[in-house]
């Protein structure tokens, strides 16, 4: 650099992204411990997807290869979209899902940091839209071997139900929806464990310890994690203090699905979210709250995908109006300085 | 008396490396074979000369009488014979030339006859403000402002703020001046807080110098003045970050500390007013830090004019130096050439090599991750101007205070993405700054042309009313002259009348006139050559016809191009 500072901290890109990837870890192993070890495949189908997708990418937009790859970013895209997938999607599921992340919402739209969506909430997206059978097959933890789990991946013959059950959600949708059960009677025999799906919550306590490590790294602020659990728990909590019949516990709703991956690694996007201190609580609250319409009213079990998605759209908007006030203009609005 | 601490957003904190410097005494320069003064010590402090080559000047003489408004006096820095009074390189990056003396030092290093102490007590304060100006006092800091000029802004001035915070890492002159010579920049600060009419004194020490801490404190002891250590955060050391965390206030851009009952000087300054007014000495050195890559770093009282290359000797910089800044590494520049001069506003050169300042890793995009928000000290969205910079969105960038941005270079420090993000801003401001001059320029040729019109219009219609006038008076004349003639004319055939007697009279005149006038250069031709002559004449009748009907239209058009643009 010709201009001032002449000194830098010690910071990149692709430390910021290994820091995600590592902070992921946690949960993965619980996933690997608790589920099973399918998970590893995917993941790799889906990193190597990622990369090869970049690379080329990059290639096609004349763009210098070696540096935008070692960025880690499609890396950070392809480990989220595999973690929001049911671990057993069969390989060319995790392919094109990694495609659509990294061809059509990243690079179309100009490459890293361009992306207005999420490139993997858009991936879980189409892909649940597409094919909503495979999308919902969620194995109950440890019930499945790694030999059935790596050959339903490499495109086995998926015997549905007799491998995978409804998940808390899921069920507990279905149970509602046919207006017999409630929700203590929904959760209560089947294998849905203490919180939201028995196994399942080691994987989110995993992703909380990483979204923690985020934070004392500095990599993300609080902001988001704490008004998306915060409102997720308020509206869950209002309407079961008022219908505990109908309605599921705040915890249920904390420790379902991917509320906890959503907190510390999704929302939490830089690129697609929003930037201003106030911004970031609305747009992580928002996410919480669409996520909680549509699990108790909408066509899917999940809505958290939906969530990021809509307030993806609303990020140009809430950052125009949140923005912060400039040193010295703590007067503006009373008519100016001093 | 302990005052609480105000807190400003973001702040970085960098690598200090005060240590190579601050260990060792302030050492006096030895003086160069030639000085080179500056007659303009910065944009704003101008001189002219009052010397000419071959003069014989003493040290502390002055050269240099204060032009206008933000003017200062120049002295000489040393005795000695004015060799050159020529256009000298400086040390700015863009490594303009300015106006200056060159002195040959005979070393014998002769006073002028000490002025006495300035007793500013029995004087007024406008001749206390004259004696700072006379002395060359500006400040020191860095950004050269003419003291005088600050102490005479602003009323009703609570609290004098001394800033010994010397934020930017590696230099530390002000550290090695507040421990050695503390009582004098106490003594300069209270004529300061005299001057303005201050009550309190507030000296704001960085607390990564616990050694100048003390030296200060101690010379305040039973004294009303109070030492603070600050958090040592850059860019604690800015003005108005610094009055921010000992006030709480804030002054937005744009603003003075006088316009809200804070004024703020630099150590430096102050022991400079000290000199002045107790010893009578005008500003003809300071304090340099020489460090960095070099064997010997430390500081050096350094008369103004010393060549940056005779100054770096002492220094003996390492052979793997690529490069020396001027100033601290987050807010200097490296110099294109080092023929240039010590000015007042020079407090550091840094001998840099690859090692200590390693190129910045090639620009990534921007992944929006806020770090430059977190660390903006005037709380500003770097991220978002970087876009509008990079998208030439100047209005939109103005709309988000770009020019609130005090360059302090944290954003750039932070960025994972390694984008010069204070380059872009530096870009946009001289974009908006060039945009802004243009349009200047096409606001005045619209209002000459506008007044072209306005003077044209006038001028026709006082012509009409002189004819109106004159038709008026000949009217009258005839009235007086003929009544009897015309005694049942009406009002109308009488207004007409006059007017006809006037028109032939001009005839008559012109007539006259005409048969008066030379015969032309061309009555002498050839019958051929007249005809052509007169075909000519024909042509360019029909032509100035065609031009007069257009000529509006056609002003306006050529006016176009300078409308300011939508």
């Amino acid at each position: 650099m010709i201009h001032s500072p002449y000194v830098r901290k010690p910071v990149s890109v692709q430390r910021t992204m290994g820091l995600v990837l590592l902070a992921l870890v946690p949960g993965i192993v619980a996933h690997v411990v608790f589920v099973g070890a399918g998970v590893l495949v995917n993941l790799a189908i889906s990193t190597l997807t990622a990369v090869a997708a970049e690379a080329l990418m990059l290639r096609l937009r004349k763009r210098p290869v070696g540096i935008a790859v070692a960025d880690l970013s499609a890396v950070v895209t392809a480990w989220l979209v595999t973690l929001c997938f049911p671990p057993i999607v069969p390989w060319w599921l995790t392919v094109c899902a990694v495609l659509v992340a990294i061809v059509a919402v990243k690079h179309l739209y100009g490459g890293l940091g361009q992306n207005p969506f999420n490139p993997a909430m858009i991936a879980y997206c189409s892909m649940i839209v597409a094919f909503p059978a495979l999308m919902s097959q969620w194995p109950p933890a440890g019930q499945l071997s790694f030999d059935t789990q790596l050959s339903l991946i490499l495109g086995g013959p998926r015997d549905i139900d007799g491998i995978t059950g409804a998940t808390a959600l899921d069920a507990l949708r279905t149970g509602l929806r046919s207006g017999v059960q409630t929700v203590d009677k929904v959760l209560e025999g089947s294998a849905f464990g203490a919180l939201g799906g028995r196994g399942w919550e080691w994987v989110s306590i995993g992703y909380v310890a990483g979204g923690l490590f985020l934070l004392a790294m500095r990599i993300i602020t609080w902001h988001m994690p704490v008004a998306f659990i915060g409102v997720l728990a308020a509206i869950a909590g209002l309407f079961w203090l008022v219908d505990p019949g109908h309605f599921a516990s705040p915890l249920f709703h904390l420790a379902s699905g991917g509320a906890m991956l959503a907190a510390f690694f999704i929302v939490t996007d830089p690129v697609s979210g929003a930037t201003t201190p106030r911004g970031k609580l609305l747009f992580a609250g928002g996410i919480a709250l669409i996520a909680w319409l549509i699990r108790n009213f909408g066509a899917y079990p999940e809505g958290i995908a939906f969530g990021v998605l809509l307030m993806n759209m609303c990020v140009p908007l809430l950052d125009m109006k949140t923005q912060p006030r400039v040193f010295g203009h703590r007067h503006d609005l009373e008519g100016g300085g001093k | 008396m302990i005052g609480r601490l105000f807190k400003f957003h973001g702040g970085i904190k960098p690598d200090a490396h005060k240590n190579e410097s601050a260990g060792v005494a302030i050492r006096k320069a030895p003086l160069p074979p030639r000085l080179v003064v500056p007659l303009r010590q910065s944009a704003r402090a101008g001189a002219s000369c009052i010397v000419a080559v071959g003069q014989k000047v003493l040290k502390g003489e002055r050269i240099g009488e204060p032009e206008g408004f933000l003017g200062t006096a120049v002295h000489a820095p040393t005795s000695g014979t004015v060799t050159a009074i020529d256009s000298c390189p400086m040390a700015h990056p863009s490594g303009l030339d300015t106006p200056c003396v060159v002195i040959e030092p005979d070393g014998e290093e002769r006073w002028i006859e000490h002025a006495t102490p300035f007793d500013h007590h029995t004087a007024t304060r406008e001749q206390a403000l004259a004696w700072l100006r006379d002395c060359g006092i500006v400040g020191l800091g860095g950004a050269t402002f003419p003291s005088h000029v600050k102490l005479g802004r602003g009323s009703g001035i609570e609290t004098l703020i001394l800033n010994g915070a010397e934020c930017e890492p590696w230099i530390t002159c002000d550290d090695r001046l507040m421990r050695e010579r503390a009582a004098d920049i106490l003594a300069g600060a209270n004529i300061l807080r005299e001057l303005i009419g201050a009550r309190e004194l507030i000296v704001g020490v960085e607390d990564n110098k616990p050694e100048a801490v003390a030296a200060m404190q101690a010379a305040a002891a039973g004294t009303a003045a109070r030492v603070v250590a600050v958090p040592a955060l850059y860019p604690a050391g800015g003005e108005k970050q610094l009055i921010r965390v000992l006030t709480g206030v804030e002054i937005p851009y744009g603003k003075l500390g006088g316009d809200y009952g804070v004024q703020c000087f630099n150590v430096g300054t102050a022991h400079a007013v000290y000199r002045a007014f107790i010893h009578g000495e005008p500003l003809i050195s300071r304090i340099v830090t020489l460090t960095g890559n070099c064997e010997t770093p430390g500081n050096w009282e350094v008369a103004i004019g010393t060549p940056v290359e005779d100054l770096l000797a002492l220094a003996r910089p390492r052979t793997d130096t690529d490069r020396y800044l001027m100033g601290g590494p987050m807010m200097g520049f490296a110099m294109p050439r080092l023929d240039v001069p010590v000015v007042k506003g020079t407090n550091c050169i840094i001998s840099a090599s690859p090692r200590l300042f390693p190129p910045a890793p090639p620009e990534q995009p921007c992944i929006r991750c806020t770090e430059c928000a977190k660390a903006c000290p005037v709380e500003l969205q770097p991220f978002e101007l970087y876009w509008f910079s990079r998208s030439k969105n100047f209005g939109k960038a103005q709309e988000y205070h770009l020019f609130d941005c005090i360059e302090c270079g944290c954003c750039s420090y932070v960025c994972p993405a390694h984008i010069p993000l204070v380059d872009y801003f530096r870009f946009s401001k001289s974009e908006i700054w060039a945009r802004e001059r243009e349009k200047t320029a096409a606001d005045q040729a619209r209002e000459r042309f506008e007044f072209r019109n306005f003077r044209q219009e006038r001028e026709k219609a006082e012509k009409a009313a002189k004819l109106a006038a004159k038709a008026a008076e000949t009217r009258a004349k005839l009235a007086e002259a003929g009544p009897a003639e015309a005694p049942a004319a009406t009002d109308a055939p009488a207004a007409e009348d006059p007017k006809k007697a006037l028109i032939a009279a001009a005839l008559a005149r012109a007539k006259a006139q005409k048969a008066e006038i030379q015969p032309q250069n061309t009555d002498n031709l050839s019958p051929q050559t007249q005809a052509e002559i007169a075909d000519i004449e024909a042509r360019r009748k029909v032509l100035e016809a065609v031009a007069a009907t257009p000529a509006p239209q056609a002003a306006e058009a050529a006016a176009a191009p300078d409308e300011p643009r939508p």
